[in-house]
């Protein structure tokens, strides 16, 4: 019997910040949840899937779906959790705004990751911005146990207050793991659904009662925060007082244990009475925050207090232990063994045997390229293909590529398509073909399907034909869809095969009208080979020309001293034979017979 | 209170750098420490850089190794070793395993990969090499490597006693690997 180590310590648990959020909504009761996958958010709803049946979870189409759903959800009596990426939380901000107005009927906890540093990203918004721009509760907790008890907490302030709660984390918090104290769960019932209009409709006569609603619900979250578990004072050093939340508060007892602190785990409303007390007990105050200077501004405005902290640690990207000691120890560092080596980068790159290396590869040999969108396949801007130049967000590529020809005329439009993936498609890219249809547009639309919401680790969707918990479920038909949205021309590819995706180009860029390719190919993380395969290369065909290496395929390196391939056997992926298709000279092969 | 030990994990996506990190977390607690780990997800794991940090101790607060703090820097894969030496404290030490995998930026030829050994050698980076592929072959399994860099980092973690570890591979490898993981242990504690 394999021992876990949950059993020979019972009652804990080592848990990332998401694993605990998701145990902390389990503890607490909750019935359902409805969410888009995002880093780095996304492990809390496959720790749901995984772990915790009792809550009925499941994947939308995107964020703004997740939250509605939620919301009917809460209506009719459920606890609910919607979980998201930062940028997530901008998708969903429509409902999101106004749920605040319309409250919580069974206790609502809006999860929002963000991701100071950009890790994977397109910007580092700080959502407190946004928490306080819709006038909800934000909490902000420190470690993996406080993620699973202010998971609870928040369900009591949402039914308490009748409030939306934003628990908002940042990628440390999502991805650390610390060890939690954990406790059974406590069956909530449904309260089920009661008509009642007066709160459920927001017309602007029952929008401006609300919007009084909240105003008073602030105030009386203020003084409940006054002595509330999730905020307090550490008095030391009394010469220095340290404001600060989230990860940050670890970073200061890290490099200043002796410090006062005020660590805040409500920060939308602020204590203030609270932060008074605390500014009255020290000499001067300092600020230390992750992202925007929120605490900051909002503080020195109230009091008109001195003190600052996003002037020493900046704004931008992630803090860490090293900036911490530096803003707050007037730029102390630890002594330093080793400068930093100047070494050549390792980005991300396509897996090998990924599909979208043969739709980026032939784009690159025929000098063209494409709007981008938000995936792995972002990584087609990367050399040797180059062939992905401009991404604004989910969806976007179309807009975009609709945008340029309206600004350049289709006889001065670069060679470019439209490419999304099937999963960024259903998730916003279908309003953006129904207006390239309307609007008379004329490009080329990939999507580029395998089935999988693959960057963020490989979730299902509603073309996977499965659901979150790995059930079959209905799998969308793209083919028919695009169809249905009046566009004429749709065609099937697969990606590997490298003439046909060529020559798929190739017609659709001389064709006069709106066209849609969809490249399909699984994922790797789809599916296990039958039997390993790897390329094999024959040094006296080779005529040393590197196409094979110009694929930018990881398992392909060059050996400069002999002047030829070398194939990694751990990394070649069985079911894949670009490399055999573009050497020139059959000097590569591979034997793919009973590999899938 | 007792000083916090700060371990770095790092190599490049699909290297196993996750796992060994479980098994470094899991055996740490086991030894009755505090611990807490950082990780990053998403795109940096199609492979990119992948870095670990772990730390164990009374009690610890920071999940990030500062800069100049880290007991050990284990590595997969030699540059990946080379790029968190900067971490090591100078009592520190560098334990890589001596494979190369090539990142996209040398196999297109935009830059060059470094003589490693050398590098190490002309700044006097303390360092422990490990010829990982070869002792990987001898046992006959590739995807060990993680244990035997675990077994390397073993000697330098007292603190963790031998039956710890055992049960903490024990818990995450299956039990048909279990045999081939601990002689994977053995062997790179022997080194």
């Amino acid at each position: 019997m394999r021992k876990r180590l949950n059993e020979v310590d019972s009652g804990k648990l080592f848990l990332s910040g998401n694993e605990a959020i998701a145990r902390g909504a389990w503890e607490h009761g909750v019935h359902f949840s409805s969410s888009y996958p995002g880093t780095p958010s996304t492990e809390i709803m496959e720790t749901i899937g995984k772990e915790y049946p009792e809550i009925d979870a499941q994947w939308a189409p995107n964020e703004k779906v997740g939250m509605e759903v939620i919301a009917g959800a809460s209506f009719g009596g459920a606890r609910v959790l919607s979980t998201m990426k930062h940028v997530g939380l901008n998708v969903a901000a429509d409902p999101f705004f106004t749920l605040s107005y319309i409250g919580a009927t069974g206790g609502i906890v809006i999860v929002s990751a963000d991701d100071p540093g950009v890790h994977s990203s397109q910007n580092e918004q700080d959502n407190r911005l946004m928490g306080r721009a819709a006038k909800v509760v934000i909490l902000e907790p420190s470690d993996s146990q406080e993620a699973k008890d202010f998971t609870g907490i928040a369900y009591e302030i949402s039914e308490m207050f009748d409030t939306p709660v934003l628990l908002r984390v940042t990628t440390r918090i999502c991805h650390s793991k610390s060890i939690v104290q954990v406790g059974p769960r406590v069956n909530v019932p449904v309260k089920g659904y009661t008509k009642d209009i007066a709160k459920r409709v927001p017309i602007p006569a029952n929008a401006r009662k609300m919007h009084s609603r909240i105003v008073a619900r602030l105030k009386a979250l203020e003084e409940w925060g006054y002595d509330s578990p999730l905020n307090r004072i550490e008095m030391g050093d009394r010469s220095i007082g340290i404001i600060t939340s989230g990860i940050s508060y670890q970073y200061v007892k890290e490099v200043y244990p002796e410090a006062s602190v005020l660590k805040l785990g409500l920060t939308n409303p602020l204590p203030w009475k609270l932060v008074k007390e605390f500014i009255d007990q020290v000499d001067g105050v300092m600020f230390v925050e992750e992202g925007e200077p929120y605490l900051e501004e909002r503080i020195r405005s109230q009091f008109l207090v001195d003190g600052t902290g996003s002037e020493y640690m900046s704004v931008e990207g992630e803090l860490n232990p090293e900036l911490v000691r530096k803003g707050i120890k007037g730029g102390e560092k630890l002594p330093l063994t080793f400068e930093d080596f100047a070494l050549p980068g390792r980005p991300p790159t396509l897996c090998a045997g990924c599909p979208h290396r043969g739709a980026f590869h032939t784009l690159s040999k025929m000098r063209a390229s494409s709007t981008g969108d938000i995936g792995c396949y972002t990584l087609g801007l990367m050399p040797p293909y180059n062939a992905l130049e401009t991404v604004v967000c989910m969806g976007a590529s179309i807009g975009v590529l609709a945008g340029i020809e309206k600004a350049v005329g289709r006889e001065n439009m670069p060679k470019l398509v439209g490419a999304i993936g099937e999963s960024t498609f259903v998730h916003s890219g279908i309003t953006g073909l129904i207006d390239m249809v309307y609007n008379g547009n004329t490009g080329t639309v990939m999507i580029m399907d395998n089935s999988l919401t693959a960057m963020t680790g490989g979730q299902e969707n509603p073309t996977t034909g499965k659901n979150l918990r790995g059930e079959p479920a209905p799998a969308l038909d793209l083919e028919k869809l695009v169809l249905a949205c009046g566009v004429k021309h749709v065609r099937v590819v697969d990606p590997h095969d490298l003439p046909e995706m060529k020559r798929a180009f190739q017609e659709e860029f001389d064709r006069e009208e709106l066209s849609v390719i969809i490249t399909k190919r699984p994922c790797i993380m789809q599916y296990k080979p039958k039997r390993k395969t790897i390329a094999v290369h024959d040094p006296d065909k080779c005529v040393h020309c590197k196409m094979c290496v110009k694929l930018g395929c990881p398992a392909i390196s060059w050996d400069e001293e002999k002047k030829i391939p070398i194939i990694s056997e751990i990394l070649c992926w069985p079911n894949c034979n670009l490399c055999v298709q573009v050497c020139p000279k059959d000097a590569l092969s591979k034997d793919l017979e009973g590999v899938v | 209170m007792s000083k916090v030990k700060n371990i770095i994990i790092c190599g490049t996506g699909g290297q196993g750098i996750l796992m060994a990190s479980e098994v470094l977390c899991s055996a740490a607690w086991r030894s009755g420490f505090d611990v807490k780990k950082s990780e990053v997800h998403g795109m940096a794991q199609r492979g990119g850089s992948v870095s670990s940090h772990v730390r164990f101790g009374e009690k610890v607060y920071s999940v990030l190794v500062e800069k100049g703090a880290a007991d050990v820097v284990l590595s997969l894969e030699k540059m990946e070793g080379l790029r968190w030496a900067s971490h090591l404290s100078p009592e520190g030490k560098l334990i890589t395993c001596d494979l190369t995998i090539e990142p996209m930026t040398v196999n297109t030829g935009s830059a060059v990969y470094p003589d490693v050994e050398s590098i190490i050698e002309e700044n006097g980076v303390p360092n422990l090499m490990i010829p990982v592929m070869e002792i990987a072959k001898e046992l006959g399994n590739l995807r060990v490597m993680n244990i035997i860099l675990l077994g390397a980092a073993a000697k330098y973690l007292p603190e963790i006693s031998e039956k710890n570890w055992f049960e903490a591979i024990e818990e995450r490898v299956p039990p048909k690997a279990l045999e081939v993981n601990l002689a994977a242990f053995r062997r790179g504690r022997a080194l």
